[in-house]
């Protein structure tokens, strides 16, 4: 596969490193009264859909960057390709 | 008499004369020759036995879809099995052996096998092995092992060495025949960077073996002046012996490149070249493969596929026989007889499934049998007649058999796309959706005439270069004359009472598939499984879509209902040493040296591999003669006076920025916000489940500056984790990391005098005194006059101890000036055994302990994890299976008796309970012997550990076996109030 870098282009998929699914980065708040039940579900359950996933990559043999691509999981077509960092900070600011 | 079947014309080089040898014999053929074509030109038909019943086998195709002609190349460890001998390029000095019989190829004991075919039909093994049952492993495994396969490995390593490259291109043309050279010829004078890429070492593909002209020359003439014209361009790259075997996400190709195949040695060049391609688009023009016809006995050498007939004789001046006959269901088929007649080859008999007219004119003295069916063939090792339904027979040597073409539609199904049926060609061509960025031209798309396959290949590449913004030029595409393609699909004969071949390689029958059906394997899938139809080498190139139609028979469904078997790569088998390429043995992975691994070599060090890091594990000194001497002395030598180790290994983690303390406060599961410049504090953290991930220290040199240290094992997952939490989870931190592992060397000095050893390197200016550089202190300093260094005080061996650190490139420099002002102290270096050891011996937990099944309160350190603050691990560390009253705790243990040697992996069972997986209470993580106690110590988890100090358990040893009584003991075996270290 080869992912578009918002940065420094096209990349071989082999230059990443995989994690999950993106939803990983709304980490619970740990002061919630049902944090522990948050944490359960943030961590064990996530969705495995067969089609658009959203996901995080690691450019470990890279520029180090965390990305968030969205990779349909039949067809391995990448439609986007964002930095994890704006997005998690995108979120906040919705807060 | 050498070639007794060689006549005039072809493409080879007569001036080269080549000598080779097959079975023994020594033989003649030409450069330009297959070691195909040159068998057939010294007159072998038979060149081996078949995979099942040992039926003779002979050449049956000229290309790589070859299923019988599977020979032996070379010898000692270049030995090859299964190498295909219609596309092995002849070689002077070529060594070759036929396979798969038992005695010589002609009087095969194993031959015997096609006398019980009637017992080995489709399922033969599922059926009969079955019972009793005992016999499997012992009787019958063995058995068909040995008969299984067909050619045997050298068992030694392979001596050569393969390559593995990259390649970027705007156009990939994949196929050099008359498609190939058109679209490459558009691409490439369009201005487009091409690489055109052919399994074969003389492009041109069948314009090398029709005799068809474009534009008024012979195609192979034609060819050659594309070739030409395509090799004076700059932006082309021509590749022959080089085959695309995969069509990958996203455009990716994968192609093997046959360097040095052609060649009698490699003289140390790669053999094979493992190529992975980025290219915008892809054409693909790889042709068609011809078909047989099933019929009775149809599988004797002398019967082979029509154009592979015509392209023996027209490229290769290769008789295949001297009495050719030709069965075929169109008019291409026909193609071979007017050929090689009008070569003056005696054509016996053309028989055409079709009623009506003959297509073309009749060659003479051929006997025409339009609607003819042939249902048997004769002949002990090679063809010399059939029989027509009607009970005549017809004399023939070679037989000459078109089933039709099917388009080469492998890599357009690499991503899952499924082939479309034509009803007009009777056959597959590419359907569904195609790889990123492929086209099909030529052949391949199902265009079967050669005026529209120029055309095709002109027009596609013309048009997938404007696709990608380049002007295509104003050339008109090549022609040549118009020929007829018609076909009528006819795939067995159904009148045949004997055995009809569908898969030559696997020995596959029509009555096979008929009772495969009948055993309820309808799906073309389990029927490939329940036959092995279509598998192994050849993956059933010839067999497959003829296998097909007999199923689509039984099951009354049409052909595009039953549909095909999913194509994968790679469309011709790769050698695993290609895909290895130069990654094996000691290259298998990079080697990580610490800086002062020369130093270490030199003192004769056995070293250990630590991750990717080779380290120095001890350290001999003349006389010991057994490691553990070695390490007794090290530690006791550090615990009496000091010892000098590299730790360089550990993960250095530089993190900088406002919200840096803060940052650390979150990733480890301990407070680190308030921890003051110029300290050390050990840190725990934990993964997100409560599972302790990794331990370490981090010193603050400055407000907004720590350094973090990791475990050398988890050195790339800790960073990797640590900016996951920064980019992912806190992006408004003010935070910076950079790993600073190979940036700096660093040594622990351990024992008693390492503040003496040290004072003697360190600048005077620098107090180190116990006063001004307390326990868990921490400091930028210079040494040696000048040197920048870092200096901790922390201690891993439980000693009075330091580490310090140097930019790498003192690293050499600095073990040897430590080595030499510890001189006076008798100072030793000491390696990972005796570091294992004393921190065993002080109670320290490290990876065995840190198994990814632990947490912090089965390690005592529960109270460590805060519960005021958020920190990775910490919610979920609360839960109540993590916290059971009866859970794990890490506690020393010592035997009864104390001349045992305890053993790490043992379990713990109460005294007087039986030692079964029920009265399981934990295990025993690491164990050492202590030269300071003088007896095997170990630590280890078991449940309430803490709480039965004194208590004697069994240890045992299912595995190994052995069990012995121990005693529970605190994990602090050596200076458990830490006055050592504080001194």
């Amino acid at each position: 596969m080869i992912i578009n870098h918002p940065l420094l282009g096209p990349r071989d998929a082999a230059e990443f490193v995989y994690k999950g699914d993106a939803s990983l980065i709304n980490r619970p708040d740990w002061q919630a009264d049902d944090a522990a039940e948050l944490f359960h579900e943030y961590l064990y359950l996530r969705d495995n859909p067969a089609g658009e996933h959203r996901e995080l990559w690691y450019h470990e043999q890279g520029d180090r960057s965390w990305l968030i691509v969205t990779r349909n999981t039949l067809t391995h077509d990448i439609s986007k390709v964002e930095f994890a960092r704006d997005v998690a900070l995108a979120e906040r600011s919705k807060k | 008499m050498n070639q007794i079947n060689r006549i005039d014309g072809g493409l080879i080089n007569r001036s080269n004369k080549l000598n080779f040898n097959f079975n023994g014999q020594s033989l003649e053929g030409y450069e330009g020759d297959t070691l195909a074509s040159a068998l057939l030109a010294n007159g072998h038909r038979m060149v081996g036995r078949s995979f099942k019943y040992h039926r003779p086998r002979g050449i049956f195709s000229a290309g790589s879809e070859e299923p019988n002609a599977l020979v032996q190349l070379r010898t000692g460890a270049y030995q090859e099995p299964n190498t295909r001998a219609t596309v092995t390029e002849l070689f002077h000095g070529l060594e070759a052996t036929s396979q798969n019989h038992r005695g010589s190829l002609k009087y095969d004991l194993m031959a015997v096998n096609d006398l019980f075919s009637s017992f080995l039909s489709a399922g033969f093994y599922y059926k009969t092995f079955m019972w009793p049952k005992a016999f499997w492993e012992k009787f019958y495994e063995p058995v068909i092992r040995a008969a299984a396969g067909l050619g045997r490995l050298s068992g030694e390593d392979d001596p050569d060495i393969y390559d593995k490259g990259f390649l970027h291109c705007d156009v990939l043309v994949v196929g050099a025949g008359a498609a190939g050279l058109s679209a490459a010829l558009s691409a490439g004078r369009a201005g487009a960077r091409v690489i055109v890429m052919d399994e074969d070492f003389c492009m041109g593909g069948r314009l090398n073996v029709e005799t068809l002209s474009v534009d008024d020359k012979s195609g192979s003439e034609w060819a050659t002046q594309a070739l030409a014209e395509l090799s004076a361009m700059g932006n082309v790259r021509l590749m022959t012996r080089t085959t695309a075997y995969g069509a990958y996400d996203h455009g990716i190709v994968g192609a093997l490149e046959r360097v040095t195949d052609h060649l009698i040695s490699s003289e140390k060049k790669p053999r094979q070249i493992l190529w992975r391609v980025y290219t915008k688009r892809t054409i693909l023009c790889a042709g068609a493969t011809e078909r047989p016809i099933a019929f009775g006995n149809n599988d004797r050498p002398g019967v082979m596929l029509a154009g592979a007939v015509r392209a023996y004789v027209n490229r290769w001046g290769a008789l295949p026989g001297k009495r050719v006959a030709v069965f075929t269901n169109n008019d291409d088929g026909w193609r071979t007889a007017t050929d090689l007649a009008a070569k003056g080859v005696e054509i016996t008999a053309v028989i055409d499934s079709r009623d009506g007219q003959p297509p073309v004119d009749v060659p003479k003295g051929a006997a025409i049998v339009m609607g003819g069916r042939i249902v048997d063939t004769k002949g002990r090792h090679g063809i010399r007649s059939f029989t027509l339904s009607n009970g005549q027979q017809i004399p023939a040597d070679c037989l000459a058999v078109s089933g039709g073409w099917s388009p080469n539609v492998q890599l357009t199904c690499h991503q899952r796309g499924r082939p479309t049926w034509r009803e007009d060609i009777a056959a597959f061509v590419p359907g569904g959706e195609l790889p990123q960025g492929m086209s099909v031209a030529g052949a391949a798309s199902g265009n079967l005439s050669l005026s529209s396959v120029l055309l095709n290949g002109h027009d596609i590449g013309n048009s997938v270069v404007s696709d990608l913004g380049f002007t295509p030029s104003k050339v008109k595409s090549s022609s040549s004359e118009e020929e007829t393609t018609g076909i009528s699909a006819f795939w067995h004969v159904r009148e045949s009472k004997v055995r009809a071949w569908l898969d030559l390689q696997n020995d596959v029958t029509v009555k096979d598939v008929k009772l495969s059906h009948q055993e309820g394997f309808r799906s073309v899938e389990h029927l490939k499984r329940y036959t092995t139809l279509g598998m192994a080498t050849d993956q059933g190139k010839t067999a497959n879509i003829p296998a097909l139609a007999v199923m689509a028979e039984c099951t009354g469904k049409s052909l595009p209902e039953t549909g095909t078997t999913i194509f994968r790569p790679p469309y011709t088998p790769v050698a695993i040493g290609a895909l290895a390429g130069r990654a094996r043995g000691k290259d298998f992975r990079p080697s990580r040296l610490s800086p002062s691994h020369s130093w270490a070599e030199e003192q004769g060090a056995v070293f250990v591999e630590a991750d990717m890091w080779y380290r120095a594990q001890w350290f001999p000194r003349t006389g010991e003669t057994h490691w553990r001497q070695s390490v007794d002395r090290e530690v006791t030598q550090t615990r009496a006076s000091v010892g000098v180790c590299d730790v360089t290994t550990l993960g250095k983690i530089d993190v900088q920025g406002r919200d840096a303390a803060e940052f650390l406060n979150k990733v480890y599961a301990n407070a680190f916000a308030k921890l003051p410049v110029g300290k050390v504090r050990y840190g725990i953290m934990l993964r997100e489940d409560g599972i302790m991930m990794d331990d370490g220290t981090s010193a603050r040199f400055a407000e907004n500056h720590f350094v973090m240290t990791t475990t050398t094992a988890n050195a790339v997952s800790v960073f990797r984790h640590m900016e996951f939490c920064r980019q992912c989870l806190w992006p408004e931190m003010d935070v910076h990391l950079i790993s600073s592992t190979e940036q700096y060397a660093q040594f622990a000095v351990a024992g008693p005098n390492a503040r003496k050893l040290l004072q003697k390197v360190v600048d005077s200016d620098h107090d180190i005194s116990n006063e001004a550089f307390p326990f868990m202190a921490c400091g930028e300093i210079t040494i040696c006059g000048g040197v920048p260094a870092r200096l901790f005080r922390i201690s891993f061996s439980g000693e009075l101890a330091y580490e310090i650190a140097v930019p790498t490139r003192y690293g050499d420099s600095l073990v040897r000036t430590l080595m030499a002002a510890g001189e006076e102290f008798d100072v030793t270096p000491y390696g990972t055994e005796s570091l294992g050891v004393m921190r065993i011996e002080k109670g320290h937990a490290a990876g065995n302990e840190l198994n990814g099944q632990t947490t912090a309160r089965d390690l005592g350190m529960g109270r460590m994890v805060s519960k005021k603050k958020d920190s990775i691990g910490n919610t979920l560390s609360e839960r109540d299976g993590l916290n059971l009253e009866n859970g794990l705790s890490l506690v020393g243990f010592r035997p009864v008796n104390r001349s045992e040697e305890l053993k790490a992996g043992s379990h713990f069972i109460t005294k007087g309970n039986t030692a079964n997986m029920a009265n399981d209470e934990g295990w025993m993580s690491s164990v050492a012997f202590s030269p300071n106690l003088g007896h095997s110590i170990g630590l280890g988890f078991i449940k309430r550990g803490s709480e039965r100090m004194g208590e004697v358990v069994l240890a045992t040893d299912p595995i190994r076996g052995g069990e012995m009584d121990v005693e529970i003991v605190s994990a602090h075996f050596i200076d458990p109030e830490g006055e050592r270290l504080r001194g």
